[in-house]
C-alpha cells in the first residue's frame, strides 16, 4: 500500500469534518492523518487527508469522496509537487544534568523550545514527517512524557491556488 | 378504473376532497422524462412568490406546494406539529399513516411509480428513526425521496431533550444528503435544495431535519429560491470519445450482452434502451431492479441474471466476451463470486455515478453520465460504424443462448403436499391482471418468483427492495404507488413473515380509500431462510416456522385480521380456486382486497447459485446444474 495525500476543499458548513470522517469509517478505508481548518476564501474549509492505498482504492476513496455534497474538490499532492508539513509539540524528561543534551538536539533540528520545568522542557518541531521521526528517536533516551501530533498540511507548490480554481469552475 | 367510493358517510368530506385533488392533478407519463432541472435546478412551476412574512412552518408547506408536491405520507408528532396546523389548510394530499417506516416506503412507491420525488413526514426522536429503514432502503435502490423530521428547538439540541435524536448523524451514511435547519429563513433554499439533490444526478434520499423553533419562528418568504450548491454537478452527458469507443468494442465482439440495471428505469430510458438493442442485435439481460424496462416478450430478452436468474441469462454474462453495462452496479447477487464472474468479457459501463464504475469490476470502457443521453449517442455511433463495416453476425452467440432458452425455461416442480405450488399463484396473479398492473414485492421466495413468473411489458410496473432486502416493504410500498397511479391496478405480493411487519397500513389504504389489492403468499414460514435452511442447514429449520399457514394455529387468521382492518379479505387454499379468487379481489375497488393464498411451504426458489460460488455453477434444481454443450 502508498501513501496519498489528499487535499479536499470543503464548504465550511457544520458536520461536514463528520460526512468525511463517516465516510472513510463506513467503506473501511484507512485514514492516516486528518487536518482541516478555514482557508483564504470564507466559508471554505480545507481538509488534508493521508490515506495508506493502492491505486484502484484510491481511485474509490476520491470518487466517494467526491459523492459528498459539501466536497467542493480534491487534488492529489504528490511528494515531489507539494510541501509537506507535520506539527508536534514533545515533552522531554529534562532535569539539570541533562537539559543542555536535550536543547541542543533540539537546535541541531531546528525545533524550539517553548516550555521549560524543573524536570522537564517542551520542544515545537516543524517539518516533513520523517524528520519528526529523526528527532523523537534523538528525544528517546532522555524520556518521552508526552507527544502531541497535528495531522499532515499539504500545499502544492507554484504559484497556482486550489481553491481560485475551484471556484472559477463552480 | 375508478379510485372506488367512500367506504363510510363519516369519511365523506375527506374523500370527496381527496378526489378533487387527485382530478387537480396533471397526470404525467411515467417515461416522458420530466426535466425541469434542464431549465432551473428549483423543482415545480418557479412560480414568483415575493416576499411574504410568515412562519417556517408556513415556508416548509409552502415551500412543498411551490415544488410541485401533490402528495405526502407523514405521521405527526411533538417536534413537528408546527407544520401539521398549515398543512391542514394545503391542497396537497396527506395522508395519515400508521407508523412512519410505512411513510417511508409509501414514498418510494410513490417515487417508482411516478418518477417524482417522494415525500414522507416524521417527528422527531422515535419518529425519524423510525423512518431509518424507508431510508436506506432509498438509498441502496437509488430512489428520490424527501424526508421531513421534527427537531426539537435549536437551544435545547444537544441535551438529550425529550424525543431527541440526531437524526442526522443517524442517517448520514444513508441519505444522498442532509440538512439541519435552525433558522426559518433557510428554509426555501433548503427545501428546494433537498428536492433538486434527491431528483437529479443518481436519485436518493435527502433528510431535511428541523428544528421546532425554526418552525415556530418568523421568515420573510420569497420564490423561487438560489440553488447553491458548490460540490454537486452531476454529469449527464457521456464523454465523446468514450462513447465512440464502446461502439467500437460492440462492433468488434462476438458474444455481447446488454447487462440493464435500475439506473435505465430511473433515468426513464426504455425506449432508447429498445432502440439500441434492436440496432445492435445483443441479448438483452434486465436485473431485479430492472425489470420490464425491456419487455419480456421481446425475442432479444433472455431474462434476470444473478442468484435466482434464468439459466440463459446467468450463462449470457459468464460466456460473454463484451458487457455493455447500462445503469447497473455489478451486485454481489449478481455477480456471484467476483473474480470468477464473466471471466472472458471486456466491460463498457455506463452510469451517472462515477464511483460505481470500478468500484466492483475494472471497466475497460467507463462512461459516466445518464443513459437516456448515453443510449442514444451510443445507437448514433453504433449506425455510424454498422454502415461502413456491416451489422455484426451473432449467429453462433445467438444458438447458443436460445438453445439455453428452450432447454431451461423458467418453470417449478408440483409441492407434493397437494397445497399448491406459491409460483402458480404468483403467475396466475400476473396472467389475470396483465403488464398494465403494478407489482410490489417483499422480501423473501415471493419476491423471487414476482420476479420470475410475471411477465413484464413497461418499466414502473415491479417494484421490490432490491438492495436493502427489507421484509415489510411491499403492503405500504404499494400503498404509494396506489396513490401515485390511482388508476392502475396494484398488488402487494407478500411474503406470510413480510405481511406481518407492516401490516398496519391496511388502515390507512382502507380510511383513505387507496384500494391496493394483497396476494400473501403463506408458506407459513419464513420461507427463503428455510429454504436456505433445508439446503445448507441439513433441514434444521432453526426459528422459521411462523404458524400461519395449512395445518396449524393460524395465528394471526389473515383473513380475519383483513376484515378488522375494513377490506375484503378470502382464503385460497386449492388450485381450482385460484383464477376465481383473483378475478373477484380484480372486481373490488371500494377497499383494499387481502388474499391468504395457502401454499406450500416445501417449495423452493430455482434456479439458484448457491452463495460463495462462481455462476458457472447454477443449479436448475437441487444438485441439478445444466449440461455444458462446449460451445468453443
Amino acid at each position: 500500500m502508498t501513501r496519498h495525500t489528499l487535499s479536499v476543499l470543503v464548504e465550511d458548513k457544520p458536520g461536514v469534518l463528520t460526512r468525511v470522517a463517516s465516510l472513510f469509517a463506513r467503506r473501511a478505508f484507512n485514514i492516516n492523518s486528518l487536518a482541516v481548518g478555514p482557508t483564504e476564501v470564507p466559508g471554505m474549509s480545507r481538509m488534508t487527508v493521508v490515506v495508506d492505498a493502492d491505486g484502484e482504492l484510491i481511485e474509490q476513496i476520491t470518487k466517494q469522496l467526491n459523492k459528498l455534497v459539501n466536497v467542493i474538490k480534491i487534488v492529489e499532492l504528490t511528494s515531489e509537487s507539494s510541501v509537506q508539513r507535520d506539527h508536534i509539540l514533545v515533552k522531554v524528561r529534562a532535569d539539570a544534568a541533562t537539559r543542555l543534551q536535550v536543547t541542543q538536539a533540539a537546535d541541531l533540528f531546528r525545533a524550539a523550545v517553548v516550555d521549560v520545568s524543573t524536570e522537564s522542557v517542551v520542544i515545537e518541531a516543524t517539518g516533513h514527517p520523517e524528520k519528526l521521526t529523526a528527532l523523537l528517536s534523538v528525544l528517546e533516551p532522555f524520556g518521552i512524557r508526552e507527544i502531541v501530533q497535528s495531522g499532515t498540511l499539504a500545499v502544492g507548490r507554484g504559484s497556482r491556488s486550489m481553491s481560485d480554481r475551484a471556484l472559477r469552475s463552480a | 378504473m375508478s379510485k372506488g367510493s367512500p367506504i363510510s358517510p363519516s369519511l365523506m368530506a375527506t374523500k370527496s376532497a381527496g378526489a378533487h385533488k387527485a382530478s387537480e392533478r396533471v397526470e404525467r407519463p411515467a417515461d416522458a422524462g420530466v426535466d425541469t432541472a434542464a431549465v432551473s435546478p428549483v423543482l415545480g412551476p418557479n412560480n414568483v412568490v415575493p416576499p411574504t412574512v410568515m412562519t417556517g412552518s408556513q415556508a416548509i408547506v409552502r415551500s412543498l406546494e411551490e415544488l410541485g408536491v401533490d402528495d405526502i405520507f407523514g405521521l405527526p408528532g411533538g417536534a413537528i406539529l408546527p407544520t401539521y396546523d398549515p398543512l391542514m389548510a394545503s391542497r396537497m394530499n396527506h395522508i395519515l399513516v400508521r407508523h412512519e417506516q410505512g411513510a417511508g416506503h409509501a414514498a418510494q412507491g410513490y417515487a417508482m411509480v411516478t418518477g417524482r420525488v417522494g415525500v414522507c413526514i416524521a417527528t422527531s426522536g422515535p419518529g425519524a428513526t423510525n423512518l431509518v429503514t424507508a431510508i436506506m432502503d432509498a438509498h441502496m435502490d437509488s430512489v428520490p425521496m424527501v424526508a421531513i423530521t421534527g427537531q426539537v428547538s435549536s437551544g435545547v439540541i444537544g441535551t438529550d431533550a425529550f424525543q431527541e435524536a440526531d437524526i442526522v448523524g443517524i442517517t448520514m451514511p444513508i441519505t444522498k444528503h442532509s440538512f439541519l435547519v435552525t433558522d426559518p429563513n433557510d428554509i426555501p433554499h433548503v427545501m428546494a435544495e433537498a428536492f433538486h439533490l434527491a431528483s437529479t444526478g443518481r436519485p436518493g434520499p435527502v433528510l431535511v431535519d428541523v428544528a421546532k423553533d425554526a418552525q415556530q419562528g418568523q421568515m420573510t418568504f420569497s420564490w423561487p429560491p438560489k440553488i447553491d450548491l458548490p460540490g454537486y454537478h452531476p454529469v449527464l452527458r457521456g464523454h465523446n470519445k468514450q462513447v465512440r469507443e464502446a461502439a467500437r468494442l460492440i462492433a468488434a465482439a462476438s458474444k455481447p450482452v446488454l447487462y440493464v440495471g435500475g439506473g435505465v428505469v430511473k433515468a426513464h430510458a426504455s425506449a432508447e434502451l429498445l432502440e439500441l438493442a434492436e440496432l445492435s442485435g445483443a441479448p438483452v439481460v434486465t436485473t431485479l431492479m430492472a425489470r420490464g424496462v425491456f419487455p419480456d416478450s421481446h425475442p432479444q430478452h433472455v431474462g434476470m441474471p444473478g442468484m435466482h436468474g434464468t439459466v440463459s441469462a446467468v450463462t449470457a454474462l459468464q460466456q460473454s466476451d463484451l458487457l455493455i453495462t447500462l445503469g447497473a452496479r455489478f451486485d454481489d447477487r449478481v455477480t456471484g463470486v467476483l473474480k470468477t464472474f464473466a471471466p472472458n468479457a471486456k466491460v463498457i459501463h455506463a452510469d451517472i455515478d462515477p464511483a460505481e464504475i470500478s468500484k466492483n469490476r475494472t471497466a475497460d470502457v467507463p462512461i459516466v453520465g445518464s443513459v437516456k443521453e448515453i443510449i442514444p449517442e451510443l445507437s448514433e455511433a453504433l449506425r455510424t460504424l454498422f454502415a461502413v463495416s456491416g451489422t455484426p453476425d451473432y449467429t453462433n452467440w445467438w444458438a447458443f443462448l436460445n438453445n439455453l432458452k428452450e432447454t431451461y425455461p423458467l418453470g417449478w416442480t408440483e409441492p407434493d403436499d397437494g397445497l399448491s405450488a406459491p409460483q402458480r399463484v404468483i403467475e396466475r396473479i400476473g396472467a389475470l391482471t396483465g403488464p398494465e398492473g403494478v407489482y410490489v414485492a417483499g422480501v423473501g421466495q415471493h419476491q423471487m418468483w414476482a420476479s420470475q413468473f410475471i411477465k413484464y411489458e413497461r418499466p414502473h410496473a415491479w417494484l421490490n427492495s432490491g438492495g436493502a432486502g427489507t421484509m415489510g416493504y411491499a403492503v405500504p410500498a404499494a400503498m404509494g404507488a396506489k396513490v401515485g397511479n390511482p388508476d392502475r391496478v396494484v398488488w402487494a405480493i407478500d411474503g406470510d413473515g413480510c405481511f406481518q411487519m407492516t401490516n398496519q397500513e391496511l388502515a390507512t389504504c382502507a380510511i383513505n380509500n387507496i384500494p391496493i389489492k394483497v396476494a400473501i403468499i403463506n408458506n407459513s414460514s419464513l420461507g427463503m431462510v428455510r429454504q436456505w435452511q433445508t439446503l445448507f442447514y441439513e433441514g434444521r429449520y432453526s426459528n422459521t416456522d411462523l404458524n400461519t399457514g395449512h395445518d396449524t394455529v393460524r395465528i394471526p387468521d389473515f383473513v380475519k385480521l383483513a376484515d378488522a382492518y375494513g377490506c375484503a379479505s378470502f382464503r385460497c387454499d386449492r388450485d381450482e380456486d385460484i383464477d376465481a379468487t383473483i378475478q373477484k379481489a380484480l372486481e373490488i375497488n371500494d377497499r383494499p382486497v387481502v388474499i391468504d393464498f395457502v401454499v406450500s411451504p416445501n417449495s423452493m426458489v430455482w434456479p439458484m447459485v448457491p452463495a460463495g460460488v462462481s455462476n458457472d455453477q447454477i443449479q436448475v434444481a437441487r444438485n441439478m446444474t445444466p449440461e455444458w454443450e462446449e460451445e468453443d
